[in-house]
């Protein structure tokens, strides 16, 4: 690969104007007993052309969403990436840019983050929104150390089913900030709410139930806990808003906001709060005020709160977050529009349910029959949940992860009637 | 950008800078969905939404001339020279970008099992034994999804290295000089800062880190060269102080881009090393992100990494690996930032082993001779040479009335990204440049010449008034900063 433009003379007249001979001069500060003596054992430099064909090698061994039919679920989902987004969130001043630090030369950037935020709150019905975080697991975690610190409490508590990956996010954090998550039962005897920092509910839940988060939101606000969401952002053009149910936090994993599946990253962590808690804030927020003519332009605002400030005192030690993955969500939002937002929504339900009927009829369970749903279920059956989708992946379907012994299955507006059915017929081959 | 006047110039512009909000009109849109296909599902009433959220409703015409505009009224390293100190905002290569965008890549569920995922399995442990190779390291984890979550990861391993052995410690070491993630860090981690002065070398304060450092101190982090852009030369000296009192050190990789092939972290005696691939593989950084940051580790403190790493079983079938009982667990919620490190592969096995030392030597090379171009008007903080950038300061200015910031915003006026100012925090002043080994000779001539001329203008009182008023060609003037923070307006 050829990289940088220096040509041999550059390199010689470049030392001699610095009255250098070699370039190991540049390097004479450095003891020569931490001096590498040896090439790196590293393969040796190939051409574009060769490192292409590498890449498309190591690709044809990976079998992906176009390849097989994609009913996976479990935080990352198969949604339709309109051509449109990548089109404008891959444009390179955006893409080769840095943090917006000098807002003069950044107003693209502060700009789409400013509307971002304006469109995550309008989705979540909350008042305020960062600029991104890393994704939604660690979302989850920033939104626990907001309410320890707006509670000056530090029991984190889960109520119902939560994605594991987020429980485990939580317990690594949790290692060096002082805290174990706990398990809750809202409303069960005992239960004792009033030493809790935050109250914990995913809407959906980790097996795509639809359970009373209300509740759960009242009482947590009720002791005086703060009452964190995990929502789906493509659900709410059809389920109440993290608003609407009582939330005070809320956070999501963004990916499915026209983002592509890239095996798990980059993805974009959401993070939504009350006007309450806008100085106990992670990372980055763009805000608008005006320029010395008076023109209305964007900064970074709020930045007392912030690491390159604040120093150990800042909220969060986040730096770099995911901007581009939230631009590309804003331009996905604005593609959608309102009524997009909702079709979609009800596509997912519908399909989902006519799934959960054909897969049951092909011999698999509910795993809670009497519960409602969005666009993900889980199903049991009389024989190892893993072996089912290991050997489904053989016919080409993909589904799961599997969850406490559950294998979930989603679908998305993507999923037809045909797959739902070839799905179906694959099931009833490997259960009969 | 802009006219003889200074204004901004409004080509396809008419109506000057717009937010989707202005733009929306009732009834438009440009998404389309496939035609329902099967029966439409009720969702009970208590589950659904009482009033439809607002969100823009804008033509896709519409949108691609916005985002079009936001582009142009933005820089990035495409735009131009980014020199940029502590940022190494190098030329981000584009088959990088092809590469990631391969569908079985950018196409590949996180939950896929393992044998339907052996290709990016396999990118992953190539790159993980080409990274360790490159820092003297055992084992490498790429769950961070940034810098500074590689620091706390960092931070972690030492907290249950150190718990593992029964030994509680309650601070980590850091220079003045260190970057604002690393303390934040260190409290993520359950540590206290202690905090270690430069002295007049602009190094590591010898016999302050002895005083600082007894059985009670975890371990230090450091970046070498160091954020003054100097190589801390007694390096060795620093690891014998830490590990005679059983500390760990940590490797902060913000400039591992300066010693690529020629010095590796761990023949330094570092025990953890995180790297920010935009810095060092030349990730395009986005804005802002997504990032990667792989931590790297010594063999002692590799069981202590984040599940699930990379394993390669006898057969040579790749797999992840969840059964580690002493690991710290999970830092992010799938396998860090995927698409970001198949970037950084492009960049490692396209460079290879003898293309990465070059970089390195090219990028001191440029610092050194840009430096030189600028020294005597703008002095270097320290004696002594730097590494892959300089820390000058715009001391001699401030008797003009001219500030560095004053300096940063006329760069713009002459066409560049501004070089970082007022950091490192302990220089007075502080102009930091990092040109990066990807820009020409031409280039820091003429950027080098574009600094000289701001020293002259700050001479004379006409100069001065057009450095106070810079910027005049850049899409916004100066922006009020304390309006937007005292009256926060963060949505429409």
């Amino acid at each position: 690969m050829r990289f940088s433009p220096h040509t041999e003379d550059d390199v010689r007249e470049m030392l001699d104007a610095l009255g250098l001979s070699s370039l190991d001069d540049l390097y004479a500060q450095v003891p020569a007993e931490v001096q590498l003596e040896r090439p790196l054992d590293v393969p040796p430099g190939r051409s574009e052309l060769e490192l292409v064909e590498d890449l498309k090698r190591l690709a044809a061994r990976n079998r992906h969403a176009d390849e097989l039919v994609c009913f996976a679920g479990g935080g990352a989902y198969d949604h339709y990436v309109p051509a449109v987004v990548w089109a404008m969130a891959g444009r390179s001043e955006l893409q080769t840019s840095y943090t917006p630090y000098q807002p003069e030369l950044s107003q693209g950037v502060l700009q789409a983050l400013f509307e971002y935020q304006s469109m995550i709150c309008d989705l979540t019905g909350l008042e305020v929104s960062n600029a991104s975080l890393y994704d939604g697991a660690t979302a989850l975690v920033e939104a626990v150390n907001m309410a320890r610190a707006a509670t000056g409490r530090d029991r984190v508590l889960i109520a119902g089913r939560i994605d594991p990956r987020y429980v485990e996010a939580l317990e690594t954090y949790g290692k060096g900030l002082g805290f174990m998550p706990e398990p809750v039962e809202i409303g069960a005897k005992g239960t004792k709410l009033e030493d809790a920092a935050c109250v914990i509910v995913q809407y959906p839940d980790g097996h795509g139930v639809l359970g009373d988060a209300r509740s759960a939101f009242a009482a947590a606000r009720k002791a005086g806990a703060r009452a964190i969401e995990i929502f789906d952002p493509l659900s709410l053009g059809v389920l109440a808003s993290p608003g609407e149910l009582g939330a005070d936090i809320a956070v999501a994993e963004g990916q499915v906001l026209g983002n592509h599946l890239n095996y798990g990253g980059p993805y974009l962590g959401i993070i939504a709060a009350r006007t309450q808690d806008i100085r106990r804030m992670p990372g980055r927020i763009a805000g608008e005020t005006s320029d010395v003519d008076g023109n209305p332009g964007y900064v970074l605002t709020l930045q007392t709160r912030e690491q390159h400030i604040r120093r150990e005192k800042a909220t969060s030690n986040i730096c770099t977050n995911q901007t581009l993955m939230a631009i590309a969500a804003s331009v996905y939002l604005a593609w959608l529009g309102p009524q997009g937002l909702v079709e979609l929504g009800e596509a997912c339900a519908a399909k989902a349910r006519y799934a959960a009927e054909r897969l049951v009829e092909a011999g698999a369970r509910l795993a809670h029959p009497d519960e409602p749903f969005f666009k993900e279920f889980a199903i049991t059956f009389d024989r190892p949940a893993e072996q089912v989708r290991d050997t489904l992946i053989e016919v080409g379907y993909l589904v799961g992860p599997v969850v406490d012994g559950a294998l979930l299955v989603a679908c998305t507006e993507r999923r037809t009637r045909e797959d739902i059915d070839g799905l179906a017929e694959a099931l009833g081959e490997v259960l009969a | 950008m802009s006219d003889h006047t200074g204004a901004p110039v409004r080509v396809g512009d008419p109506e000057g800078p717009r937010t989707l909000k202005d733009l929306s009109r009732a009834g438009r849109r440009a998404s389309s969905l496939p035609a329902l296909d099967v029966e439409a599902a009720e969702i009970p009433e208590k589950h659904r939404r009482a009033e439809r959220p607002w969100l823009p409703e804008v033509a896709e015409r519409d949108l691609v001339s916005h985002y079009t505009r936001l582009a142009q009224r933005n820089y990035g390293v495409d735009t131009g020279f980014y020199p940029l100190g502590s940022c190494s905002m190098k030329y981000n290569p584009k088959v990088a970008d092809v590469a990631a965008s391969m569908p079985g890549f950018a196409r590949l569920h996180p939950h896929q099992p393992d044998s339907s995922a052996q290709g990016a399995l396999e990118l992953l442990w190539r790159l993980e034994k080409a990274l360790c190779e490159l820092t003297g390291m055992a084992r490498a984890t790429f769950q961070p999804a940034a810098g500074a979550s590689g620091e706390l990861t960092g931070l972690l391993l030492m907290r249950a290295f150190h718990e593992r052995q029964g030994d509680v410690r309650r601070r980590v070491v850091i220079p003045d000089s260190a970057h604002g993630t690393n303390p934040a860090s260190v409290r993520l981690a359950g540590y206290e800062v202690a905090e270690v002065p430069s002295d007049a070398r602009g190094l590591v304060d010898l016999s302050a880190l002895e005083k600082l450092v007894d059985e009670d101190v975890a371990g230090l982090m450091i970046t070498n060269p160091n954020t003054l852009g100097l190589f801390e030369e007694d390096i060795l000296e620093i690891a014998r102080i830490m590990h005679d009192v059983g500390a760990l050190l940590y490797y902060d990789g913000a400039n591992l881009n300066a010693i690529v092939g020629r010095v590796r972290p761990g023949d330094m005696g570092f025990d953890i090393v995180h790297m920010n691939t935009h810095k060092t593989f030349a990730t395009p950084h986005g804005g802002g992100g997504p990032g990667a940051g792989p931590v790297a580790v010594k063999g002692r403190l590799a069981p202590f990494l984040p599940k699930p790493v990379v394993q390669r079983s006898d057969d040579g079938r790749f797999y992840l690996d969840d059964d580690r009982p002493h690991s710290i667990g999970r830092i992010h919620g799938f396998n860090g930032n995927f698409g970001v490190l198949v970037r950084a592969y492009a960049y490692v096995f396209g460079h290879g082993g003898d293309g990465l030392r070059e970089v390195g030597e090219r990028a001191v090379l440029n610092a050194n001779y840009l430096a030189s171009r600028v020294k005597e008007r703008f002095p270097l903080a320290y004696p002594g040479s730097p590494m892959h950038e300089f820390v000058s300061t715009a001391r001699p200015l401030k008797k003009h009335g001219v500030r560095a910031m004053d300096v940063a915003k006329r760069l713009i006026d002459l066409g560049y990204y501004p070089s970082t100012v007022y950091f490192p925090l302990i220089v007075e002043e502080a102009l930091m440049v990092e040109p990066t080994e990807t820009e020409s000779r031409e280039t820091l001539d003429a950027f080098g010449a574009a600094l000289l001329s701001v020293a002259d203008e700050a001479a004379t009182e006409e100069g001065q008034s057009r450095l106070h008023e810079a910027p005049l060609t850049a899409p916004v003037r100066r922006l009020d900063e304390a309006k937007a923070a005292r009256q926060p307006k963060v949505r429409w």
